[in-house]
Parts: structure tokens; sequence; C-alpha cells
């Protein structure tokens, strides 16, 4: 009983913590308009490992929850709405919530990862349960707050994504050989099992798909995706690389001109770009020079217009 | 002197053995070939169009008729793309029941390959064997989800329908079943000389040329690479099951046959480990909301599907449609080796080459 | 019986006789096609482990060829604009006829052969080579570029199997001493010549299948393959004779098999004798039948190079050999 009185203390600290928090970031973030660290790490290093259960598990769904409440505040604040800050309920119906997910993935984690975790050491997987809650709260937290185009410097996440030191190999090598500014940007899409994100440069993206190919530190053998999209104010091209040597995947972007969107074709270099570029000129209008045999793959060449573009108008409307 | 010209044959959309709506264009001059030319699209439905104007439970039922050989797999790797993105955790339950349903749809799959082909090779009994165990498999999805083609089973976050009692013994009684029946086929073609003379050394590429080409699946395991997603990068509950590489050295189209056999072999294994390990309750949903919204942002998954590496690409700005969607379908970039493979190939065997390829249209066309 | 007829003088009756003797057997031909349609469906269904017809005409679907010959019969005659209309319309005509033909020469029993030619088995051979003509002039008069290779195919693949059939009944000859197919039925009195000419009966059981066109040499009309086949622009009754045709083919070389391999309408020991000859006859006539449609259900198609291979290179050696063979064993021991 008493630990439930706890509990309702410590929750009201940590609404009350958050709440401020989420104020000071606001105006944080109003003042300087960059993205400040998260908060749901401090949370997560404060929580010390005690060796009663009860006690640690308590203190890591606390953690849990705090992160979980920042989190929200911080999505909200991120996106920028002008909704006042939430009140009392909604911010525990919140931490209710995450509470009870937390809760859940701890059951789930216990049931499931019965072989992983040591006998009889309940609060050990609960533990790690807890911090997989709370990573996956920050992350979450990560993922709401990113957009699409991020700052040059790559995020400093909490934990460093275990691609990290591959991106920035790519990145060494590519600007060794390149030089500097041939790379718009590079991140971890944490979104995407962390796979290296780099965005180039329109007039470099042959050569650096050359290196990423030729390359004996990088040695990218296989181009698994090539797609086209079309994002209203530009057009991009998506490939998709794997390395059968080193066992990774890297993803390449460019930015196209949406009005005349050209790009090079990346047939030469691998063989099964061929028919992924003309479905991209087909759908999109994204041609492609170099390309041996470009012609439109799926609707004919007697097809009016672009479907995928977002601007699309059926030729035939009445049909 | 005998003046020849080349001629030149369509294998018209309409064909019996082309597997689907695909047309053929080649030149041939005697019987040797000298070009050919795939055309495709027949068969295209604008899925990813659509799909920007539909919430990602309603796609479902698109992707099950991509790929609706498999459509256990397609429906997965959707679901799979937006639990990545959302980083959602999933029951045990819905994940075995995942699993059991996946490698099943990939049996079933892999039947109709080697009922069809053989069917393209001449032999006619061996279709209707491969019909009636499929038929087996079609019974026990139908009564878990309805369907017996196009499932529209998977959710984001689990499953939708939960196995009925005994349902997982019928799948354990079946694994023997299908074990004695594939001695039978091995018994009844794999040892035929005719057969062996037909697709032996036919369709022959190497290691590097596959690797090249992007190709995925058993068509890069018949030359000798050690590639599959399920070992390498395990998705689901993979990494619970004890099974092997499936792999061939050869890369014609005997080293296909042997591979896509094998791989049901694997896929039984895997099911009797999976029904052995089938937790005994739980949620087969995780609690998402009803309708779901990815996180704004992009990913890519792939899952091996029969074909080979299926992924899907889900471009999102956190509303409850995705903005672009895209499947990376295997058979479409299975399909960019046929006319090189074909280029000085005789034309009879033709038909043997296009059938170790085991390309859907629905997937090649999207 | 037929041997008096011939005796007789010309004139109006007799040649009633013989016209109505040659309808009734036309007749029970036609029978036995429709009846061997349907067992190759029902035997082949077995083995595909499902039913075969079952519906028309009791359990066993025994009315079901005769509804599909109706059915063919009341189908539109589709005739293309730019075809060879006399040699479109004269060649199923010039395919089926000689299968008929070859029928009068084959003892059925003791008492019951049309024609008892001295030279039989020569008579066979030649006559069903004629059928080739009907297929290459189908193909041509067809004004279509695949009708044509297909039946130009289907005409390599028969011509060439033709020399390997032949040389492998030498041997039968060389031991029986005659080519009348009484007398060869007779010598094999004290023992069949399956048994006493092996290689020569697989010989000539192989190349058959690909006189026949059946499975697996059945390239001339598979439709899974490239090029449909010769008869791609014959549609109803006139589809319908070549697939008689090759029925009635059926029914002669099942009989020729018998008649010289097996025995004939002679019983396998001496005392089964009572049973009578055409009893037997049927018997064994019904086993190679059925040994034909387990190669159809069972096997996978041959390529057409590895066809022409397998004939020239393969069995016309062994042919050879095997009339080498007899001549030696005949010189040296009888």
């Amino acid at each position: 009983m008493s630990g439930e009185k706890d509990l309702e203390q410590l929750k009201k600290e940590a609404v009350a913590k958050a709440k401020a928090a989420a104020l000071a970031k606001r105006q944080a973030m109003e003042a300087s308009g960059t993205q400040k660290p998260l908060e749901p790490e401090k949370v997560g290093e404060e929580a010390p490992v005690s060796g009663d259960d009860a006690d640690l598990a308590k203190q890591k769904a606390i953690a849990a929850a705090k992160a979980k409440a920042a989190a929200a505040a911080k999505a909200k604040a991120a996106a920028g709405g002008a909704e006042a800050p939430a009140s009392d309920d909604e911010k525990a119906k919140a931490i209710a919530a995450a509470k009870a997910k937390a809760a859940a993935a701890a059951k789930a984690k216990a049931t499931a990862g019965g072989a992983d975790a040591p006998a009889g050491d309940d609060e050990k997987a609960r533990a790690i349960a807890a911090a997989k809650a709370k990573a996956i709260a920050a992350a979450k937290a990560k993922g709401a707050a990113a957009t699409a185009g991020d700052a040059a410097a790559p995020v400093e996440p909490e934990k460093p994504s275990p691609n990290q030191p591959y991106l920035d190999k790519y990145v060494k090598v590519i600007e060794e050989n390149l030089g500097k500014g041939v790379i718009e940007e590079y991140y971890i899409n944490k979104l995407s099992k962390d796979v290296p994100t780099l965005v180039v440069k329109k007039d470099f993206y042959f050569k650096i798909a050359q290196f990423f190919k030729y390359n004996e530190q990088l040695g990218f053998n296989s181009l698994t995706e090539l797609h086209g999209s079309d994002f209203e104010t530009y057009m991009e091209i998506y490939v998709h690389l794997f390395s059968y040597k080193t066992r990774q995947y890297v993803v390449l972007k460019v930015k196209l001109d949406r009005d005349d969107p050209t790009i090079d074709s990346l047939e030469p270099i691998w063989k099964s770009a061929n028919w992924p570029e003309c479905e991209a000129y087909d759908l999109l209008g994204i041609k492609f020079t170099g390309h041996p045999d470009l012609h439109r793959i799926m609707l004919g060449e007697d097809w009016v217009g672009y479907p995928l573009r977002k601007d699309y108008k059926p030729y035939d409307v009445e049909v | 002197m005998i003046r020849t010209e080349e001629m030149m044959l369509n294998v018209g959309p309409q064909h019996p053995s082309t597997h689907g709506v695909f047309r053929l264009v080649v030149k041939i001059d005697g019987e040797i070939i000298t070009e050919a030319r795939p055309v495709v699209g027949y068969l295209h439905r604008g899925t990813e169009k659509i799909a920007e104007s539909l919430q990602y439970t309603q796609i479902i039922p698109y992707t099950d008729r991509m790929d609706y050989v498999s459509a256990m797999t397609t429906n997965y790797v959707l679901c799979h793309a937006v639990e990545t993105m959302m980083e959602l955790e999933i029951p045990d339950r819905a994940e075995y029941l995942r699993v059991i349903t996946m490698e099943m749809s990939r049996m079933a799959s892999h039947l109709v390959w080697w009922g069809t082909y053989l069917l393209d090779i001449g032999a006619v009994s061996p279709f209707l064997f491969a019909f009636r165990d499929r038929e087996m498999i079609l019974d026990m999805i139908n009564e878990l989800c309805g369907a017996r083609l196009t499932f529209n089973y998977m959710r984001v976050g689990g499953v939708k329908w939960d196995a009925p009692d005994g349902w997982i013994q019928k799948v354990k009684e079946f694994v023997p079943y299908m074990r004695e029946q594939l001695q039978g086929y091995h018994q009844l073609v794999t040892g035929n000389e005719i057969f062996m003379q037909r697709v032996k050394g036919v369709g022959k590429y190497t290691k590097e040329e596959a690797i090249e080409y992007g190709l995925t699946g058993p068509m890069l395991r018949c030359t000798g690479v050690k590639s599959d997603l399920r070992i390498d990068e395990p998705y689901s509950i993979y990494n619970r099951f004890n099974f092997d590489y499936v792999v061939e050295e050869g890369g014609d189209a005997w080293a296909r046959y042997h591979v896509r056999l094998k791989d049901i072999e694997t896929s039984l294994k895997i099911l009797e480990q999976a029904c052995e390990q089938f937790p005994e309750n739980g949620e087969i949903l995780a609690k998402v909301p009803k309708i779901i919204k990815a996180p704004k942002g992009e990913t890519f998954v792939k899952i091996e599907s029969p074909r080979g590496e299926i992924g899907c690409y889900i471009a999102s700005d956190g509303k409850k449609e995705p903005y672009r969607l895209k499947f990376r379908r295997p058979s479409f970039y299975n399909l960019q080796l046929l006319s090189k493979l074909l280029k000085g190939e005789n034309m009879a065997n033709l038909v043997a080459i296009l059938g170790s390829f085991d390309i859907i249209l629905g997937e090649v066309d999207g | 019986m037929i041997e008096d007829l011939l005796q007789t003088s010309p004139g109006l009756y007799t040649f009633s006789i013989f016209f109505l003797l040659a309808v009734v057997f036309l007749l029970i031909t036609l029978a036995f096609v429709c009846y061997g349609i349907l067992a190759e469906r029902k035997v082949m269904g077995y083995m595909q482990l499902r039913h075969g017809p079952k519906f028309l005409g009791g359990r066993f679907g025994l009315l079901q060829t005769i509804a599909d010959v109706l059915k063919l019969l009341i189908k539109e005659d589709i005739m293309p604009r730019v075809i060879d209309k006399p040699l479109f319309i004269i060649a199923p005509v010039i395919a089926f006829a000689p299968s008929f033909m070859v029928l009068v020469t084959i003892p059925f029993t003791d008492k019951f052969q049309f024609a008892d030619i001295g030279i039989g088995l020569l008579y066979y051979v030649a006559i069903s080579g004629m059928t080739i003509v009907g297929i290459v002039t189908g193909g041509w008069a067809s004004n279509n570029k695949y009708a044509l290779l297909g039946s130009m195919r289907a005409a390599a693949q028969m011509i060439s199997y033709e020399i390997p059939l032949v040389m492998s009944v030498l041997g039968i000859i060389l031991l029986s001493g005659s080519l009348n197919l009484n007398d060869i039925v007779l010598a094999q009195k004290h023992g069949w010549y399956i048994l006493l000419q092996p290689i020569g009966f697989v010989i000539f059981f192989f190349a058959s299948f690909a006189e026949l066109n059946r499975s697996p040499f059945d390239l001339a009309e598979a439709e899974s393959e490239l090029i449909a086949g010769y008869h791609i622009e014959y549609s109803g009754f006139r589809w319908a004779f070549f697939m008689l045709a090759e029925y009635v083919y059926l029914f002669a070389m099942s009989s020729l098999i018998t008649v010289i391999f097996l025995g004939g309408w002679l019983a396998p020991f001496a005392f089964l004798d009572f049973i009578p000859g055409a009893v037997w006859f049927s018997l064994k006539f019904c086993f190679v039948i059925f040994v034909y449609i387990w190669f159809r259900t069972t096997m996978p198609r041959m390529r057409a190079d590895h066809l022409m291979e397998t004939g020239w290179k393969i069995l016309l050696p062994i042919a050879l050999a095997n009339i080498f063979l007899t001549a030696l064993i005949k010189s040296l021991f009888f």
C-alpha cells in the first residue's frame, strides 16, 4: 500500500518535472531553432540500479514514464502545435498508458526471453524490459522530432547506432577521394534498421556510385533497390546498395529538380538498375542519361502523363 | 547460297506456359534465339499509386494480389515496414502464427512452381500431385483465416485471426506427410533421365553475373552464394529456429530445381520447430491504435519470399496514409536477366529457362 | 472367310459384301477409339490420384467420348481466308486413310484377318509412312509459319524413327523367315519373340512412341511448347480427324506389337489353349495400350534435338547391332 502512495508521489514529481522541462525546451527551441540533446537520456542515466527489486522495477517504470511524458511533450513542441501545455489529466493518462505499455513489454519480454535471461532472475529481465521500453520511447521521440532534411552534422544519439562507424567510414572515404562538398548530408536512418544514408549532390551522384562499387574498402557490388519519389518541391532517387563482402547496406539519395528531372543512369555500374530506372522513367518521368534502353516499361509508349507524380490527372477522367 | 532471314516470334501475352500475361518478343534464326525482349506491364494495376490514398490496413489486401501465390510474405513485408517505423513489439503468439503461415505459404508457392514447371517440360502428372498437396496447405490456411489465396491475414502489430483448436496439431501432422511426399517427388522426377537432359546445363550463369544483376533468392543461391535473409538478418522470430542455408553449385536450371525443393524441406524443418515452440496462449495483436499512423520518416525493409528478397519502402509524413509506398519485387529484378540468358540459346530451351525463373506476373508488374 | 470371298468373281454382290464388312470394321475401330480415349483419360486420372470422366453414361463415364465427338461435329467449320483450300480439306483425309488401311493385314485370330498378304509387315510400315504426307500438307495448307514449322518437325521426327522401327523387326524376319504376319504368329508357338528378341523389342517400342507422337516424343502436338503444332488452324471435326488418325494408329501399332512380339492370338502355355484366341489377343493388346498410357502419364517430353539425337545416334546403331547378332545366332545355332 505504501508503495502505491510512493508511486503517486513520484508520478506527480515526474509530471511537474516534465512540464517544466517541456516549457524550457520550447523556449530554447524558439530561441535558437536547433534541437538540444534529449532529456530522456538524463532521466535514464539518473535512475540508479538498486538491489531492491521492487524499488528497481518501480524506478525503471518511473523512468520510462518520465521519458514517455517528455517524449510526448517534445513531440507536441516539435510539431509546433499551438496547444496549451497538457492538462494534468492528460499527462497522467499519458503516463499511465506508457506505464501499461512498459509493463506489457516487460511481460512479453519475460515470457519470450526466458531462454535469454538467466534463470530466476526476474528483476534483471524486468530491468532489461524497462530499459528497452525507455529506449523505445527515446527513439520514438527522436523519430518524431527528426524531419526529412536533417542538419549537416549527425545528431548525437543517446546510444550511438552500431552502424555509426560504417557511416563515418563511407563519408571519410568519399571525402578523401572526391573532396568535400559532394555529400549534402549524411545520417543514420533509425527508422529503417539503422541504415547509413547519404544524400549526395546531383553532379557527383554517378562518381560516388562508382566509388561505392569499385573501391576496395567499400565494395558494394549489388544494387538491391532503386526508385524515385515525388516530394512536390523536388524529386528524389533512392538507391539501396548491398555489399556481399562486408554484408552491409548503404542508402544513396539524390534530389532532383522537379520540372526537369534528369540524372545519370546507374546501369553501367550495376546491371540490376536497368528496369527500375525504366520504371521510374515511366511512372515519374525521371530521365536517366546513359541508360541503354529507356522505355516505358509498364504503361506503354502511348500513355499520357506520369502517374506517380502528385499532380497527375488521369487523361481520360470520365472513364 | 540459301538466303535465310530472321523470324520475329511473339510468345504472346496469352500463352499456356508463360505463367501469366507476359510477352516475349524473340528474334530467331533457325533454332537459335538472337534476341529476346521481354515486354511486361500487362498486369500493372497501379498499386503504389492507389496505396497513397489508403490507410495501411487497407493496403494489405492489395499486397495479397501482388504475389498471389505466396501472399503471406507480401502481407508481412508491408506490416514489417510499418512496424519497423513505429518500433512495435509484436506479441509472441502472433509472431509464431506469422512464421507458421509464411512458411506454409512458401511451401505452397514452391509446389505451384514445381507442378507448373514440370507441366511446361511435358510431364503431366506431377502437376496434379503438387496441387493435391497444396490443397492440404490451403485448407489449413483456410481454416485459419478464411481465404485460400488472398489471405489478408497480417495486421500491423500482429495477425487478425487466432488459430482454432486443433489447428496446430493439424500442422504438426502435415510435416511428416509432406516429407514423404517429397521423397515421392524425387523418385518420380528428379532421377528421370529425360528431365535431367532437359534441365542440366540449361540457363547457366555465374555467381558474379547473379550479383551484378541483383538476383536474390533461389536464383542467387543456385550459384553458390550463401544469402538468405532469414539467417543473415533475421526478422520476426527466425533467430529462434535452427536451419541452414540452401545452396547449390552450378547456376543452371537443375541447381535451381534442387534449391527450391530443398527450400521446401527447410520450411518443413522450421514448421516443426515453430509448432514445437508455439505458445499456449497470448495476444495476437499488439496494442496499436485503431488508425495506424507511421511516424514521419522513411524506411526500407526486406524479407525473404519464395522468389527472392521482397522489400517495402515507405515514406511517411505522419499521416495515416503513406506518402510514398514502393515494393521491391523480386520477380521484377530477377526477370532482367532473361534477355541476356536467352541470347544464343536454343529455342527449345526457352520454356525450360523461363520456367526456372519462377516469376509471378502480379509481382513483376505490381 | 475373306480369302474365299477374294476368289469369287467380281460383281455387285461381292462388292457390297466387302463394303459392308469394311463398314463394320470401321465401326468397330471407331468404337475402339471411343473407349481407347476414355481408357486413356481414366487411367491417367487414376494415376494422378483423381477419377477421370465419370458423369456421362454411368459411373465410368462410358458415353464421354461420344459426347465429345458430337460436340466436335456440331462446331462451326472455321476456315481461314488465306489458306490453300483443297489441300486444307484433303490433309486430314490423307492423314487418316493410311491408319485404317494398315489394319487389314493384322491377324486378330487365326480365322479373322482381312488380307493375308505375303508381305504384311512391309505393307504396314510402308503405308503408315503416308500419314506424314498428310501432316506436312496440313501444315503447309494452313498458311501459318508456326504450323509449317510444327509440321516440319513432326515429319522429321516420324521419318527419322521409321528407320530404327524397321531395322528392329529385321531380326524377327530373320528368325521367322517370312514377312507374312500369320507366319510370324505361328512361328512364335515355341516362344514369343519378346523373349527371343529383347533388344529388338525395346527399340521397336521406343520408336513406336515417336511414330505415334506420344509422350515422351509428343513434340508435334504439345500445347505448352512454343509452336503449337501442325493442327493449329484446324478446328472442329477436321481436328478430330487428326486425333482419330492418332488413335487408330495406336490401335494398329498395339496390334502389331501383339502380333510380332507377343505371340498374337496364341496362348502363353499349351494347356491354356481352350481359351479362344480372340481373348488372348485382346488381353495382350489391352496390356500394350496400358503401357502406352502409363508412359504418357509419367514421362516428361524430350527436347527436339535430343529426340533426333536419340533416334539417329542411339537407336539406329543398336538396331543394326541387333540384326548382326541375330544373324550370327541364327547361323550358328539354328
